[in-house]
């Protein structure tokens, strides 16, 4: 049981975040209802800004005609398809570099070039060597989620605490097990991070990819609607593209709670 | 009595780019089944280059160690690291996984020692919820699952509050004396060093050299924070002392 002192500031912490939730609402609904009123009133021109009207009907559009759930599902697919490989290629290639220091050192200068570089820049590039589909969408993205991982894993594998490799060295630990019982486990923070960070990479890549060479996915409907100066279809779009991303880092952020609650 | 370790004319020397800088001009002591080497001397000195070169963390650059063939070593360091994501029986098998003795007869070992050392209860919590000083208890107790022959203490209280530092002195080298281990501890701490070693070896700067070896007898040797409280105690804190060379 709690005391009535208690009650009272609980009480306050929980209206205090209702607060916060309603003016965050109220933002967005403000926000809506200027731009429908704008727009009602011809203040401002609906055929370069669109107005919620018109985007509610253009998506409700999309959906009737199935559409709608068919591009999402394309831009999603190939968003998990460059997230793993990027994923898995970058843990492996940290763990390359950690292994031998030598290479390491080498390959330095050239990440950082790399990582420095717009992969935007690349783009005519691959599309040129990897044909205008699918393939060259995935490897985008690929491009961009990986090189980011590289350096953010190996950064945390290099940060492992010196004295618990002391430790692990006065066993005569080798490598392979201050590998498998410091440095992996030990970032897994980083690790989880790195997920976070490389599902909005990836998705940067992948809309991209769509904008420059795509038949399909959420990329393709902006960059269609932009063309055909259809800008409710371009707003529907952008619309679509956020909720999906937002999906997306929630569903790794549940992923995130689940495995390493506790631990760290 | 045989000793268990003899080091003979230890030398050490580190290589960087700015050049080369001695460590150890020249050490030598032996230690004897049983007993306690507390290793003293001014900060930087070289005390934990010593230890290290001891458990071949570091190869020595001269002079010569002799143990018997399978006599081997446990190494406690200033911090405990314990691993954040394995529980606290998990982190005292972690010695056991790494030199592949994790039978169940070693594991039942080890669990009968976190239950002699009152830390039964705490066997399947993490170690962020321990306190520093119970956390440095269970790193002692991972030291002895591998029974090791000699024990090297690297400043092993020196990051607790001087509180617990004199509780966790006092379990430590209750649970060293019970388990009969040989001993070897390097602090700055002279009274920690005076309240529980056989005997002191005092270092001078670095590169160091050994100054002097005290023999410390207590008429009524028992704890350490009871020895602190002997006649003796403050003679040997006062005749030391004035050896060690602590610039501040």
């Amino acid at each position: 049981m709690y005391s009535h002192e208690h009650l009272t500031f609980l009480k306050k912490l929980k209206r205090q975040s209702r607060h916060v939730k309603v003016t965050q609402l109220l933002i967005l609904l403000l926000f809506l209802v200027i731009w429908q009123l704008a727009a009602n009133f011809g203040l401002i021109n609906t055929f370069i800004s669109s107005s919620p009207k018109n985007v509610l009907e253009t998506i409700y559009g999309l959906m009737k005609s199935g559409e709608l759930w068919y591009h999402i599902w394309v831009t999603t697919y190939e968003t998990i398809i460059s997230f793993s490989l990027g994923t898995f290629l970058g843990f492996f290639i940290a763990t390359i570099l950690w292994w031998w220091p030598f290479l390491a050192k080498v390959l330095d200068p050239y990440l950082t070039i790399l990582n420095s570089l717009p992969k935007v820049a690349l783009g005519p590039i691959i599309i040129i060597w990897a044909g205008a589909g699918k393939g060259s969408i995935i490897l985008m993205a690929l491009f961009i989620s990986v090189i980011i991982t590289i350096i953010n894993v190996y950064q945390s594998f290099i940060e492992a605490d010196p004295h618990k490799i002391k430790l692990l060295q006065s066993w005569k630990a080798n490598k392979w097990q201050i590998y498998t019982k410091l440095i992996m486990p030990g970032s897994l923070q980083t690790m989880v991070n790195a997920l976070k960070i490389n599902v909005s990479m990836s998705l940067i890549g992948i809309i991209m990819g769509e904008f420059l060479v795509s038949k399909e996915g959420i990329g393709y409907l902006i960059m269609y609607g932009s063309q055909v100066f259809n800008l409710d279809l371009v707003m529907s779009g952008v619309i679509i593209l956020g909720v999906v991303a937002t999906v997306m880092y929630y569903v790794v952020n549940f992923i995130e709670k689940r495995c390493i609650k506790n631990k760290i | 009595m045989k000793p268990i370790l003899r080091v003979n004319h230890l030398k050490k020397i580190y290589h960087t780019k700015q050049g080369e800088t001695p460590a150890i001009e020249e050490v030598s002591f032996s230690l004897n089944p049983g007993e306690f080497i507390a290793i003293v001397g001014p900060s930087g000195c070289g005390k934990s280059t010593i230890l290290s070169i001891l458990c071949n963390l570091l190869e020595k650059s001269g002079g010569t160690i002799e143990t018997d063939k399978d006599t081997s070593f446990g190494y406690m360091l200033q911090q405990d690291c314990l691993f954040p994501w394995r529980t606290i029986l998990d982190n005292c098998l972690l010695g056991l996984e790494i030199t592949n003795q994790n039978t169940e007869k070693n594991k039942q070992h080890v669990l009968q020692l976190l239950k002699t050392y009152g830390l039964e209860e705490f066997i399947h919590s993490y170690p962020a919820n321990l306190s520093g000083g119970m956390r440095q208890r269970v790193a002692l107790i991972r030291t002895l699952t591998t029974k090791p022959d000699i024990l090297l203490l690297d400043e092993p209280f020196s990051a607790l509050d001087y509180q617990s530092r004199l509780a966790v002195s006092d379990d430590v080298y209750r649970i060293i004396k019970r388990e009969k281990k040989s001993a070897i501890m390097v602090t700055h701490d002279l009274a920690e060093a005076i309240s529980m070693a056989d005997r002191i070896i005092v270092l001078t700067e670095r590169p160091c050299q050994i100054k002097n070896i005290h023999s410390i007898h207590f008429e009524h040797r028992s704890t350490p924070i009871e020895n602190r409280k002997c006649k003796e105690f403050s003679k040997y804190y006062d005749q030391i002392w004035k050896e060690i060379d602590f610039h501040v």
